[in-house]
């Protein structure tokens, strides 16, 4: 038990270096802007005073070291800045004082929106997708299997958006289902809120579900050549246990696996269909604010996005160490 | 709520007549073996199967006008389905069956054990390259011609508010569509390969300089690879991408080559992972070592031993690689950061017409333009999957 | 063995099987009859690609994917199993007829414990209940002498070494109580000194419930002391078969002549070295690491030209780190290789292209030792290019001579590719490329291991000729003490690193030996049908296999 505590401790450490390093790499990235902050805010008219005071009040002026260490202390402790979209706002109108929107504050609700999709996506795809996955395999080969290949080929293959603009085609437009619209506020009942969540959820579904599906499928396969499942199945034990005695305990690592890359693919698909369902979620803000080029919120959503990847990536290292047997009881 | 009652309801009767179906099979044939092994679950699956079917016929052939004299749109966007699925299943066996009769025998042989999904594949990306070669010759006028016409409907009957000249109408500011959708395949799909091929020569020659070298060479390359893919790579694009438009500035086709670059690093990374992972299963063999114990140098060793036992997964890597930066790129444009105007490209076109959508019920095929363009992207990943994983399925050797 | 039908368990007539190979079906068993009685042990023997484990799965009514039986029929105790439905096929699996495989490691599922995987089949049947089924796995793990039989079935696979998994493997298959076993190979995979321990525990288990059973080997040996009758297969047809001490003594057919001929081969002595020659390669005082471990510990032996020169020992003995150390991939940590007296730099980087042409490899698995993509003349041409300079019809001339040498014609092999060849032209285009350097010295890496015996056996004597015409030296790395006899000059013994004993072949063969020398030479099966018995009387049960070794250290 010991290997594996240090295994996982070592994984750990490793996922929060990493994400040390990716915050380096966002903030180095952004600091390659040309030019100046305060003058892209502002733009050409701006007073000499104004840009100075701009700089000023949004820390400009301090070296990139120093800035980094303030931006990543601040985000450790849930502040990510102001938006400069508001502070350009408040300067114009020259209420400098007023308050001013932080990106915590701007991001917070959203970030719960988007949890609640990628939530709802989750509990549907992922029981589906294994259920589906384990049904091709034993059925291999049959017409049900290879209608699934071709189905689930199609729809990886497909654009987030081709699928989104389908649903809303047949379940929005031609029959009025679900809302087509996804304009979420607090406070709204949950039925209401999962009703009209359940079209960029379904979206969602299609196109993780068939590569989740594929690769269960695939992994069962792998191991179904195996000589321990040949042996099993001499013993004279019936299909369906084979499967899921035999073959499902040792497949668990590459389906967790194959679960949580899909769950973090979600969150790029998050974006496109947001913007598709004007979904009030972390991905449309930041869709909009790289648009509108507003620095703070696009550095503080990228980091939220890559510490959500790398946590889903981790979960899935440590789930898939603590299955393998061979770790869990060493020799 | 009632529904989902009818869709249970429909299940259990499913159930039943799976149970009658295999009952009935056992005592028509006699206890065959086929019938006799059956599991319930797969005689589930046949009867069910088998109701759909008919559904879907019975539904094919509901008439297109509803009685209020609107056409019904479901109707048709089906029939327009199966009608294109079976002209293109026509197609592609057609194209297999020319295959297996013209060309090499080596050609010959390949089509012979070609499946229907894979000559399709191959059929399409055959379309897709002509038309983006062609697309000068094809399209009927320029990508950035603007008519006066504005908004015109598909279809060209001009009672309906169309224009003959524009089969599929004219766009908010008068560009004909036809032409900027087959000026999109050039833009679109020339600027993917592209990128393709960069992040290819990147990331190929780095891994698999990595995977014979190894050492720090490795180690270094290997952790920067792994940081940078540990930022989702759509996310990451957007990133680069806006610093990326404050320094093109108004010089939108510069925008365009940056984004090439960018996606291209991006994707290389995985590239890189390929070919390390794949040149290292190739160094590992007893003729690497032979060769390196001969004395042979560095070149030799990767262009001569390596790369030709590497062709096979990099080339279905090439297919994969060319889907994903496809439809990052497509993705891109959709979100309005990709290719520029005035190129047509498919991922800014659904943008653009993506509110016809909701006059699906007056005009199907207005509504069917966004989906146009978005299907156009769809099939041809869906082609060039198809084709890969019949490639992974030969070299692997499975008959499973 | 009464020839009653009440005694008949297993007929399968006129059995023809076929496998699919691309788009077709190819035959694989052309009309194989067999037939087993209660309590005999057949045994099933024949090269690879005969279908031996075919035709066993065959007896169960099973066939892995891609495989089919086309024709015959298969009755086990009055059943037709080919035509029986699923389900009383699945009646029949496990509980009457169990399954030894090849690899115990790979056969037991890593995922559960083994008296889980025990239990299973007794459970799944109803033949017992779980608590039973465990307590009775303990009893057979205490009769197949396993160490810890009340705690060993708690572990995991991974958690137990090959040879005790392989035996519970067997007690696994005995379970139910069956009344037929088929082994599949079931020692193949194992260390000479392991192999003797589960052949002696199968046979006593076997006789003991008096379980019919079929024995599917490719040695001739041990099958000699498994079997009571013997059946001869070559490349999916019957040879023949007769009950073993017939067999042995009186094979009528020529094929099975052949095999028992190959164990004969052996080459006439060599006058011994003249003391003071300069060996051509001399491994001095070699200490070597992978990472900070020790693997070699102050190995020395010297190898004269002309001479073959034999490590033995068994898998993690250090024999191939011992090669890995001469060519120059692991660099010693301590000591020296010498080639003709003169010290070789350590890395075979640093090694100039002279030094690196003296000294040449054959590797064991000649389908990884060729590159798939190239054709013959341009695997052997390289080094001739190489090395030699030569280019063009030089080139060419040199290469078919070379072709000539391994006794290939060479018209019909310079354009082939290595897919297109059998293991053992693979093999000799493996010893054409060494030879193309013109070196002074080879070492072979278990060149004949993978291979069927008779073609072993040529590849054996065409290095032998070889040796005699162009004066090279080998170093004969292997496990298979019948190849030490046949081709060696002196021999030495490896164990954990370390070289237990050297000396001339003769000397070797001859007792007095060091314990691990004797008991590595006294597990090695002979033809004798009675040598296992004899054995077992001579040294008692618990002074072989893993058992004895543990009592040396």
């Amino acid at each position: 038990m010991n290997s594996v505590l240090r295994i996982i401790l070592q994984r750990l450490a490793l996922g929060v270096l990493t994400l040390f390093i990716v915050s380096i790499v966002i903030f180095t990235a952004v600091n390659m802007l040309p030019g100046d902050f305060a003058q892209a805010i502002l733009g050409q008219g701006a007073t000499p005073e104004a840009v100075a005071a701009i700089r000023r009040d949004l820390g400009l002026d301090q070296p990139p070291i120093t800035r980094y260490f303030q931006w990543l202390g601040g985000a450790l402790q849930g502040d990510l800045g102001n938006s400069f979209a508001q502070a350009n706002f408040a300067s114009f109108v020259g209420d400098d004082s007023g308050a001013r929107t932080t990106v915590a504050a701007q991001i917070a609700p959203r970030f719960a929106n988007t949890m609640f999709l990628a939530g709802v996506t989750a509990a549907i795809a992922v029981p589906f997708a294994v259920g589906l996955g384990i049904l091709a395999a034993l059925y291999r080969n049959s017409a049900f299997d290879k209608a699934a290949n071709v189905s689930t080929l199609s729809s990886i293959s497909s654009p987030e958006f081709f699928m989104a603009y389908i649903l809303i085609l047949f379940l929005a437009v031609l029959n009025p289902i679900l809302p087509s619209l996804s304009n979420i506020y607090d406070g709204m009942p949950f039925s209401e809120r999962l009703q009209k969540t359940l079209l960029p959820a379904l979206t969602l579904t299609l196109v993780v579900t068939a590569h989740m599906m594929r690769m269960t499928r695939a992994a069962i396969i792998n191991l179904l050549a195996s000589p321990y499942i040949e042996m099993a199945r001499l013993k004279g034990i019936s299909p369906m246990r084979v499967i899921v005695k035999h073959a499902l305990p040792n497949a668990l690592a590459p389906i967790i696996n194959v679960i949580a890359l899909n769950l973090a693919y979600l969150i790029t698909g998050v974006v496109v269909v947001e913007v598709v369902f004007v979904y009030p979620g972390i991905g449309q803000l930041f869709v909009d604010s790289v648009k509108i080029r507003d620095i703070p919120v696009v550095q503080a959503c990228c980091l939220i996005f890559a510490a959500a990847y790398i946590l889903l990536n981790l979960t899935a290292d440590i789930l898939s160490i603590l299955s393998n047997p061979r770790l869990r009881h060493p020799k | 709520m009632s529904g989902m009652v009818w869709f249970v309801l429909y299940l259990a009767a499913v159930a039943v007549g799976g149970w009658v179906f295999r009952f009935a099979g056992q005592t028509a044939t006699g206890n065959k073996p086929f019938f006799r092994d059956m599991p319930l679950a797969v005689a589930f699956g046949y009867v069910l199967g088998v109701t759909l079917a008919i559904l879907a016929v019975f539904y094919y052939f509901q008439p297109v006008m509803t009685e209020q004299g609107t056409p019904d749109a479901g109707v048709t966007f089906f029939r327009w389905a199966v009608q294109g699925l079976i002209i293109f299943a026509i197609a592609a066996w057609v194209f297999r069956l020319l295959g297996r009769n013209i060309g090499t025998a080596g050609s010959k042989k390949l089509f012979r054990q070609m499946p229907l999904t894979a000559s399709f594949g191959i059929l399409v990306i055959l379309i897709y390259a002509f038309v983006s070669i062609f697309a000068g010759v094809i399209a009927p006028y320029g990508q950035e011609e603007i008519f006066q016409q504005v908004n015109a409907l598909p279809g060209g009957n001009a009672a309906t508010g169309g224009n003959p000249d524009h089969i599929l109408g004219t766009d908010q500011i008068g560009r004909d569509l036809l032409s900027r959708l087959i000026y999109g395949a050039q833009n679109t799909v020339g600027i993917a390969f592209a990128t393709t091929l960069i992040a290819f020569f990147l990331g190929g020659s780095l891994g698999f300089l990595a995977a014979t070298l190894q050492g720090v060479l490795d180690q270094v390359l290997s952790r920067a690879v792994d940081v940078l893919m540990a930022i989702p790579s759509l996310i990451f694009a957007l990133l680069l991408m806006t610093i990326a438009s404050a320094w093109a500035g108004s010089e939108k086709w510069l925008l365009t080559v940056y984004m090439v670059l960018i996606i291209a690093v991006i994707d290389s990374t995985r590239v890189f992972r390929l070919a390390r992972a794949v040149g290292m299963n190739i160094v590992v063999m007893d003729y690497i070592e032979a060769a390196k114990l001969r004395g042979e140098g560095l070149g030799y060793l990767i262009f001569k031993e390596i790369l030709p036992n590497a062709t096979a997964p990099l080339l279905a890597e090439f297919g994969l690689r060319f889907c994903f930066v496809f439809l990052t790129i497509a993705s891109l444009s959709f979100l309005g950061v990709g290719i520029q105007p005035p190129l047509a490209d498919w991922g800014t076109m659904v943008r653009d017409l993506s509110q016809f959508i909701n006059f699906a019920a007056f005009s199907p095929l207005t509504a069917a333009l966004p989906l146009m363009a978005a299907g156009a992207i769809a099939l041809l990943t869906v082609a060039v999957n198809f084709v890969v994983d019949w490639m992974l399925y030969r070299s692997s050797g499975l008959k499973e | 063995m009464q020839d009653d039908t009440s005694r008949l368990l297993v007929e399968m007539r006129g059995i023809y099987m076929e496998g699919r190979s691309d788009e077709t079906w190819t035959p694989i068993i052309k009309g194989v009859d067999l037939t087993l009685n209660k309590g005999e042990v057949l045994g099933l023997i024949g090269e690879s690609g005969a279908g031996k484990s075919t035709l066993g799965l065959a007896a169960m009514g099973f066939t892995r994917d891609g495989v089919r039986i086309s024709q015959g029929s298969v009755h086990f105790d009055g059943i037709d199993v080919l035509r029986a439905s699923a389900q009383t096929k699945r009646q029949l699996l496990g509980k009457r007829i169990a399954y030894v495989a090849q690899s115990a490691a790979a056969s037991f599922n890593p995922a559960h414990k083994i008296i889980d995987q025990h239990t299973e089949a007794p459970v799944q049947h109803g033949v017992m209940s779980r608590s039973e089924s465990a307590k009775d796995g303990m009893e057979l793990y205490r009769k197949l002498r396993l160490p810890n039989p009340e705690e060993i079935g708690f572990r995991y696979p991974h958690q137990v070494s090959g040879g005790q998994l392989q035996r519970a493997m067997t007690a696994m298959a005995m379970a139910c109580r069956p009344d037929l076993i088929i082994f599949d190979e079931p020692t193949t995979a194992l260390d000479v000194t392991t192999q003797i321990e589960v052949l002696a525990s199968i046979r006593q288990i076997v006789d003991e419930f008096d379980t019919a059973a079929i024995y599917i080997t490719h040695d001739l040996a041990v099958v000699a002391q498994m079997a009571d009758r013997i059946k001869v297969l070559l490349k999916g047809d019957e040879v023949e078969e007769a009950d073993t001490r017939t067999m042995l003594a009186h094979p009528t057919q020529d094929y099975t002549k052949s095999l028992w001929a190959v164990r004969e081969f052996q080459r006439p002595a060599k006058p011994p070295v003249n003391t003071g020659a300069t060996p051509v390669i001399s491994v001095q005082n070699v200490t070597a690491a992978y990472g900070k471990i020790d693997v070699l510990h102050d190995v020395s032996f010297d190898i004269h030209e002309g001479r073959t020169v034999a490590v033995v020992g068994e898998s993690g003995s250090g024999k191939s780190t011992t090669a890995r150390c001469i060519t120059g991939l692991l660099p010693p940590r301590i000591g020296a290789i010498e080639l003709d007296g003169a010290a070789l730099p350590l890395d075979y980087r640093k090694r100039n292209k002279d030094q690196l042409r003296q000294v040449q490899m054959i590797y064991q698995m000649a389908d990884t030792a060729l590159n798939p993509r190239k054709s013959i003349g341009e695997i052997i041409g390289r080094p001739v290019q190489f090395y030699m300079g030569l280019t063009g019809k030089q080139k060419r001339k040199r290469v078919e001579e070379l072709l000539d040498e391994i006794e290939l014609p060479a018209d019909q092999y310079f354009d082939r590719l290595p897919s297109e060849l059998s293991g053992g032209q693979k093999q000799r285009i493996g010893i054409a490329r060494a030879l193309a350097a013109e070196p002074k010295f080879i070492i072979c890496d278990e060149v004949t291991s993978a291979l069927d015996q008779l073609v072993a056996e040529g590849i054996l004597r065409l290095l032998a000729r070889l040796q005699d015409d162009l004066k090279l030296s080998y170093m004969f790395i292997t496990h298979d003490l019948a190849t030490v006899r046949s081709i060696a000059d002196e021999v030495v013994v490896m164990k954990n690193g370390e070289v237990v004993e050297q000396g001339p072949k003769r000397d070797m063969f001859k007792p007095p030996h060091h314990a691990y020398t004797d008991l590595l030479l006294s597990s090695v099966p002979e033809m004798d049908p009675d040598w296992l018995t004899n054995l077992l009387k001579e040294r008692g049960v618990d002074n072989i296999g893993d058992a004895a070794v543990e009592k040396m250290s």
